[in-house]
């Protein structure tokens, strides 16, 4: 037991917190992530992640937590993006482009500026990649309850999502607000990705987003249990990925301050999403196999 | 005597500064069965929109005295969406309304039914994105009828469908409107596979209508007057012909 946990590990405040928080966080971005990948919205998601990296600097820059800032830019953006109707259109990814373009050369200057005007050099590596080591006490209830009330407005609104996901008209016919209901997932999304970059970074956010939902829709059918497979995977890459960390304290370069907790996630997470390829292989032989037996004797 | 399900009473649609509808009146009677033909672009979807209440019209009004289910035109659904047969069929009950609903036998077997009264049974675990375009019309056509609407609207079923598939979904639909009394319309660019089961026909052409019996509707001086050119109607071996004088 002493090899796979590191001493200390549960006893360390900070390993509480990075559990609690990473798990929380890790539920909702899997369960949002599902109805992202079935809405076709990936790109949506990730423009919302490299705008975060503008707000986590410029956050950084007036003195408030990070996570303000990703939740400020990336609600303000899916509000922009609703206006143009980017879920609706297709054609709209010249103005995206160039909006992205625009927010990572201000997200350069200010990440200059954070590092110019703060003693500390981790400004970049904060906001790029996460720092669920130094999550503070006082943000903990925020991102908890932002977290819950994604999940709860998610859940909430499953079913009208999955229909109007399977036919926009079907779901206006049947009374659903498309419009609405399409602009209150956006909000989601938008807290959803703020979350997952405070504890694996900007850039890297929708790596929890999309991995787990995507590997869970490969293996599981129904809505309900690839929501549930895509949260235990999400859940077991940010906890495994804690614990590499913590134990890599020990591990080259020496006196290092021990790998990133996004690299290990993140790769985690590939695997994941590998391994349900593997398991695909096999799928269909057996399929077959099945249908071959049950030819009439 | 028995109400309309629905009514359009001098309706006009312009959309983009276009045309698409022009004086169009009809009533949808119980429990019949109503072809909706004409060629590509006559304005046939915007009708059907119309009546679904998801197109305003410019003039006219409409009355609607019926719940309305809808098979729109085919999905394009990707295999990796979550969503099962049974979940499909599922969401046909209360899709629109918020939160879940647990699991319960009611459901399973109110599901099981339906699938078994389109013939869908056999494919009720697999992801709807994963079948045929003819498994999915059934599969649509379960969901729309699993809330028990008295008139089903089908944007072009027929279509991308081969003869054998459109055939079995006309003759359910057939059965399906005598069994559960069910008003049924269905939009169409060929009226052939239609004409055995067909009450009524609609026929949309340069955005106007002639609405009546098909022996009445599809005669070449009602179509010549409604194309507003010389069309001729030709019968050949059970089949009808539409066809424009050179």
């Amino acid at each position: 037991m002493h090899d796979i946990f590191a001493a200390g590990f549960f006893s360390s405040e900070p390993v509480h917190t990075a559990l609690l928080v990473g798990a929380v966080i890790a539920i909702t971005s899997a369960v949002v992530g599902v109805f992202t990948v079935t809405r076709g919205q990936s790109f949506a998601g990730h423009s919302l992640a490299d705008i975060s990296v503008t707000g986590g600097s410029g956050a950084i820059l007036v003195g408030l937590n990070q996570f303000w800032g990703y939740l400020a830019f990336g609600a303000g953006v899916a509000a922009f993006m609703e206006l143009i109707g980017i879920q609706r259109k297709r054609g709209r990814d010249v103005a995206t482009g160039v909006v992205l373009g625009a927010a990572l050369g201000l997200s350069a200057l200010f990440l200059y500026l954070d590092t110019e005007s703060s003693s500390t050099t981790g400004a970049t590596v904060t906001v790029m990649f996460g720092a669920i080591w130094e999550i503070t006490s006082s943000t903990v209830p925020a991102l908890i309850v932002s977290a819950v009330l994604a999940l709860f407005t998610v859940l909430a609104l499953a079913r009208p999502l999955l229909l109007s996901s399977l036919s926009p008209d079907i779901a206006a016919a049947r009374g659903v607000p498309v419009r609405l209901i399409g602009a209150a997932f956006l909000m989601v999304l938008a807290i959803s990705v703020a979350l997952s970059a405070v504890i694996i970074g900007a850039i890297l956010s929708t790596a929890l987003l999309i991995g787990p939902a995507a590997a869970a829709l490969r293996i599981s059918k129904g809505p309900i249990k690839a929501m549930v497979t895509a949260a235990a995977i999400g859940t077991a890459a940010t906890w495994l990925g804690i614990l590499l960390s913590y134990d890599s304290h020990s591990w080259p370069p020496a006196n290092s301050g021990g790998w990133p907790v996004s690299f290990f996630v993140v790769a985690l997470v590939v695997l994941a999403y590998l391994a349900t390829y593997i398991s695909g292989w096999r799928r269909p032989a057996a399929q077959e196999a099945e249908q071959h037996s049950c030819s009439p004797a | 005597m028995t109400q309309d399900l629905v009514n359009l009473d001098h309706i006009s649609v312009r959309l983009g500064g276009r045309q698409i509808l022009s004086d169009v009146s009809l009533a949808i009677n119980p429990a019949e069965f109503t072809g909706l033909i004409g060629p590509n672009g006559a304005g046939k979807t915007t009708l059907l929109r119309v009546i679904l209440g998801l197109q305003q019209t410019t003039e006219g009004t409409v009355t609607r005295h019926a719940t309305v289910g809808y098979v729109p035109q085919k999905l394009l659904i990707e295999p990796d969406m979550p969503l099962r047969v049974k979940d499909v069929v599922a969401l046909g009950i209360d899709g629109q309304r918020l939160g879940f609903h647990l699991p319960s036998k009611q459901r399973r077997d109110r599901v099981d039914a339906m699938l078994e009264a389109v013939g869908a049974q056999a494919y009720k675990d697999a992801r709807v994105g994963e079948l045929s375009g003819g498994e999915q019309q059934r599969v649509m056509i379960a969901h729309a009828l699993i809330s028990k609407p008295k008139l089903l609207l089908l944007d072009e079923p027929l279509a991308n469908l081969d003869i054998s598939s459109a055939h079995s979904i006309v003759s359910l639909l057939a059965k399906l409107s005598k069994s559960e009394q069910i008003a049924i319309l269905l939009s169409a660019h060929d009226m052939n596979p239609l004409l055995p089961v067909m009450d009524r026909i609609v026929y949309v052409a340069g955005g106007q209508v002639a609405v009546g019996t098909p022996d009445e509707v599809v005669q070449s001086d009602v179509l010549t007057r409604l194309y507003g050119q010389p069309v001729e109607v030709i019968r050949v071996r059970d089949r009808v012909l539409v066809v424009a004088d050179a």
